[in-house]
This record gives structure tokens, sequence and C-alpha cells, in this order.
């Protein structure tokens, strides 16, 4: 299980990471959502001790990571792919991971096998691996010490579509089996497929948090017409939540509500249904276009156009 | 959450890495690249190369035990520091460090692993120095050299303590700096900018007396070390090897991993 409370992380007068709490419960897949630079990667080191967070606090298995006194057996951690020795092989990599956390070495074999490195692959230096080949080396080395949790930045990166199916279901597998799964995307599709929860952060802050399921029903509504702005206009003059959508403007009431609003102003709409169809994508990008929106302010809170208010309440 | 409630840890999960298999670690790192192999490998080669040099051009005379081990000092002097600011920089240059902190997050551990790796490296050499010599003084004496083996207990014990010094300062610089390159160049210029400054500001003459390592370590190379050498050599390690190797370890506690 992890648990985080309150984190925040300054970089002098820039904030990484502001008042970021939520928890991820074993048996579950948490997607940690949110677009680059929105502050998962410093979330992340924060969990694992690599970054000390300036406010907050943030355990595994309920104690501070850096109070694991094997840390590796019990968080498997994938934050840079990138970041193996160019110059050892793949075998050798784990090979010294396997030594530090007191792991027989056979199960060195184990591992690459599990992720699909052949042996001629794992006989490799490190620099002629393919970055899809990399986070499968990386994935190894997570699971290298049979953790409970795992604390994934972006794997899916440079997988191939075969490579991308194949990594869900060793989620799904893992977390199916008792394990705790935290994992980070900034592409939505990747995480909707596998994740029972979603913690969606953008601008720093968490924007939105809860079960998928809820997430993506939704009770939002999805308008568009031909004249946009006056659609919009006469949304908001009928005091209707609004924000900008791919599709259409994502509003915060029903139907009714909205095509009366439009009547009111005499738009003609081209389309008028509940938001939930649009998955996650919408969301996504309603939500992180209202972090980028309200991050000026004092006190931003996300005015719940399109998703139900989440289990905890958004700060 | 209380603690009540806290998930039990897997035993396994509960023993920490110990300081010797941290150490065992860090030794396999030292050998398991093609960059860590050659620099061991150069070192061993220009021990023996001198060793040859000696026999082909020194005069028989001098062909002695002492006299062939004493010449490889310097060459791999100037190599384990080397050696030592690799084995602290490459993690942060090849990003290892990423990987080493998160599975031993109490930084302080690997750093200790670390120095006493340097450590055996520093001892492995004095052995492949002993070697060289061992075989140079054989064939010296077969081909009409002295070949004499004589060679003061105390002046092993200053060999020892002028190679652990050594890959200490540079493991020192590595630490303190975090950077490869600017901590080779700062390590390798630092004697010269001495000897420089030294002559050129006299003042800073006495000071370079009690701080200038390259001097201080000269009575090294002797059976004999007065008191007052051995003070000197005491000042100029504090300042330049004890002093960067805890302001380093703080920096790397406190520096962020990414």
């Amino acid at each position: 299980m992890i648990e985080v409370a309150q984190l925040t992380k300054r970089y002098g007068r820039h904030t990484a990471v502001e008042d970021v709490s939520f928890r991820c419960e074993p048996g579950t897949v948490t997607g940690f959502l949110g677009p680059n630079g929105a502050g998962k990667s410093t979330t992340m080191r924060m969990i694992c001790g690599l970054t000390p967070p300036t406010t907050g606090t943030a355990t595994v298995a309920g104690r501070p990571y850096r109070q694991l006194p094997n840390p590796g057996r019990t968080v498997g951690v994938l934050l840079d792919a990138s970041a193996q020795h160019a110059g050892r092989t793949g075998r050798e990599a784990l090979t010294v991971a396997a030594a530090t956390m007191g792991v027989d070495r056979r199960t060195v074999g184990a591992v690459l096998d599990r992720v699909g490195l052949n042996a001629a692959a794992a006989k490799r230096r490190v620099r002629a691996y393919s970055l899809g080949m990399r986070q499968r080396l990386g994935l190894a080395h997570a699971l290298l010490g049979d953790p409970q949790v795992l604390v994934l930045d972006e794997p899916a990166n440079g997988l191939d579509p075969e490579g991308i199916f194949w990594m869900r279901g060793l989620l799904r597998d893992f977390a199916d089996r008792g394990g705790t799964v935290l994992l980070s995307s900034h592409l939505l599709r990747e995480v909707e497929a596998v994740a029972d929860r979603l913690v969606v952060i953008g601008g720093g802050r968490i924007v939105a948090q809860g079960d998928k399921d809820e997430l993506l029903a939704g009770d939002g509504t999805l308008v568009r017409a031909r004249d946009r702005a006056a659609l919009r206009g006469a949304l908001e003059r009928a005091g209707l939540p609004v924000s900008e959508g791919t599709a259409g403007l994502i509003v915060g009431a029903d139907t009714d509500a909205v095509g009366e609003a439009a009547l009111a102003a005499g738009v003609a709409l081209t389309e008028l249904r509940p938001a939930g169809g649009g998955g996650l994508e919408q969301l996504f990008l309603t939500l992180t276009a209202q972090a980028d929106n309200t991050a000026a302010a004092a006190h931003p809170t996300v005015s719940g156009a399109t998703v139900r208010p989440t289990e905890e309440p958004v700060r | 959450m209380t603690t009540a409630t806290a998930p039990e840890l897997t035993r396994s999960a509960q023993h920490r890495p110990s300081l010797a298999r941290l150490t065992g670690v860090e030794l396999r790192k030292l050998v398991d690249t093609r960059a860590g192999r050659w620099l061991l490998f150069t070192i061993g080669l220009v021990t023996a190369g001198i060793a040859t040099l000696q026999l082909l051009y020194a005069p028989d005379a001098e062909q002695t035990f002492v006299n062939f081990f004493l010449p490889s000092l310097l060459p791999v002097g100037l190599l384990l520091p080397v050696l030592g600011i690799l084995s602290i920089t490459s993690e942060w240059s090849q990003r290892t460090a990423l990987t080493t902190f998160a599975l031993v997050p109490r930084r302080e551990r690997v750093i200790i692993a670390k120095l006493a790796t340097l450590v055996v490296a520093a001892l492995a050499s004095l052995l492949a120095s002993f070697a060289v010599a061992a075989v140079a003084t054989l064939v010296a004496g077969a081909t009409g050299g002295a070949g004499s083996w004589r060679i003061e207990g105390t002046l092993i014990l200053h060999a020892t303590v002028f190679q652990v010094a050594n890959v200490l300062l540079g493991a020192g610089f590595g630490l303190l700096l975090l950077n490869t390159p600017l901590a080779i160049v700062t390590y390798l210029v630092l004697p010269n900018a001495w000897a420089i400054v030294g002559e050129l500001v006299r003042p800073l003459r006495r000071a370079a007396e009690w701080l200038d390592v390259g001097r201080t370590m000269e009575p090294l190379f002797t059976p004999e070390i007065t008191a007052g050498q051995w003070g000197r050599l005491g000042v100029s390690l504090l300042v330049w090897l004890v002093v960067p190797l805890l302001a380093g370890l703080v920096r790397t506690m406190r520096r962020e991993v990414t």
C-alpha cells in the first residue's frame, strides 16, 4: 500500500507539486495521469525517497521509503528506464541488483524470461538496447525482489502495441494477486485499460481522483453548436459551468438544462448528449485544462463540470 | 493510520543489506564494465612497463626489489585517484544513482561500501606492484643485476599509506564535485597550481609545506619519517582528503536523485 499525504515540493519560487494526497490499496492498479511537467515524476521520486519533499509525507507498506530496511523486497521501482549503466549487460545490471537485495541469482534468469528478454538480449550491453528493451529491463529490475508494491513511471514509453498489451496483463495479474500498483502516464488509453483507480494531476495539483468507473460515468453534458462562442455565452449567462472539450463544450448540468439554455438564447444545437461516452480523454483534457486555467487563482477548485465529485474531496 | 494496521514486511524485506554485501556489490561494479576493467588493466600494465624499462636501462647495481617496487608506486598513485573519482561520479553520469539509492536509501552505507572497495583496490594495486617487482628481481638476478630482496617493513607500510591516501583523495574529490571531468581536472591541476602559486606568492611557500599533498607525501618513499613529516602529511590529508570526503558525504546525502 502507498499513502501520500499533503506532499509539496518547491524549487525556489516554483512549486512543482502542491498538496498532493492519495492512497493506493492492495489489489488495485492506480493510474497516475497528467500531462508532461504536471509533477508525476517528482511525486514518485518523493515516494521513493529520492527527492526530499518540502512538506508532507509518503509511506510505502506503512513506512517512509527511507526507513524500509531492504526496499527492493517491498517495492519494485521503475522511475527511468534509461538510468542503467550503458556499459553493463542487461543480465549484469540485474545481477548487481540481485546481489544488493540478497536475491538468489537464479531469479535473474527467471525474471528476464518473464519480461521477454531472451538470452541473446540479456548478454548485450544496455547501450545497444532500444527504449522498449530498456523498459522491459527496468520492469525486470522492479520485479526482481518479488515486491508487493510497484511504482512505475511511464513504463509503457517506447513499448510497441504488443508490448503495452503484455504489460497491462502483467500489471493486472500482479494486482489481482494482492499487489499494489501505481503507474504514471501522460497517455490516457494506456491507463484506461488497466487502472481501477485514477489520480489526475495538473500543474502540480490533483484535479480529480476516484474509481475509474465513477470518474468516467460523469454527469456532465456534451453539447455542440455551429456558433460555439454564442453557445458558450448562453450557457454562462444561464450560470452553468462550462469548459472546452475536444468534441464540444462540456457542461456540468443535465441535457434538459443545457437544451433550455440554448433555446432561450436562440442557439441551434448540432449535438446534445451525456458526456460519459467521451471517455477518459475528455475528462483528462478538461481537468488538466482547468488546472492550467486556475493555476493562477489563489485556491483553485474543480467546478465539477464533467465528473462526479471524487471520493476524497478535491482541494 | 496506526502502526497496528501497518502491513508486516516479509522476512526478506526486514533484513537490510550488510556492509559486507554492499562492499561485494561495489567491488563487482568496479570490474563489470569495460571502463573499469581497462583502468585496472592499465594500472597493471604501467607497473609491468616501468619494471621492464628498469631491467633494460637501470645500472645493474640498482636492480633491486626496492628499486623495482618504489617507482611503480607513482604512476599507479596517479591512476588510483581516477578510479576513486570514477567509482563515485559514474553513479551520477550514468544515472545509476537512481537505482542504487532506490535499493539502498541509506546513502551513507553505499558511500562507505564504495570507500571500502577503493581501499581494497589500493591494496590490490600494492600486491600487483609487489608481484611485478618480485618477477623483475628474479629476472635481474638471472641477468646479472643486483637482485637484492631486502626491503624495510616501514617502507611497505608507507607505500600502503601512499596508495590508500591516493585512492581516497580521488574519492573525496569525486564525492564533493559529483562530476567526472570536473573532479579529474581539479585533482590533476591542483598539485601544479600549488607549485606555481607557491613560487609566485612568497607567504604561501610555508603553507605549501603543510598543504601541498605532492610534497607532504614525498617522505612516504623513504623508510624513515620524522614526527614533523607525519604532522605535515596529516594536516594536508585532513584538508584535501577528510574535509572533501565529509563535505561530499553531506552533499550526496542531500542531493536530489533524478
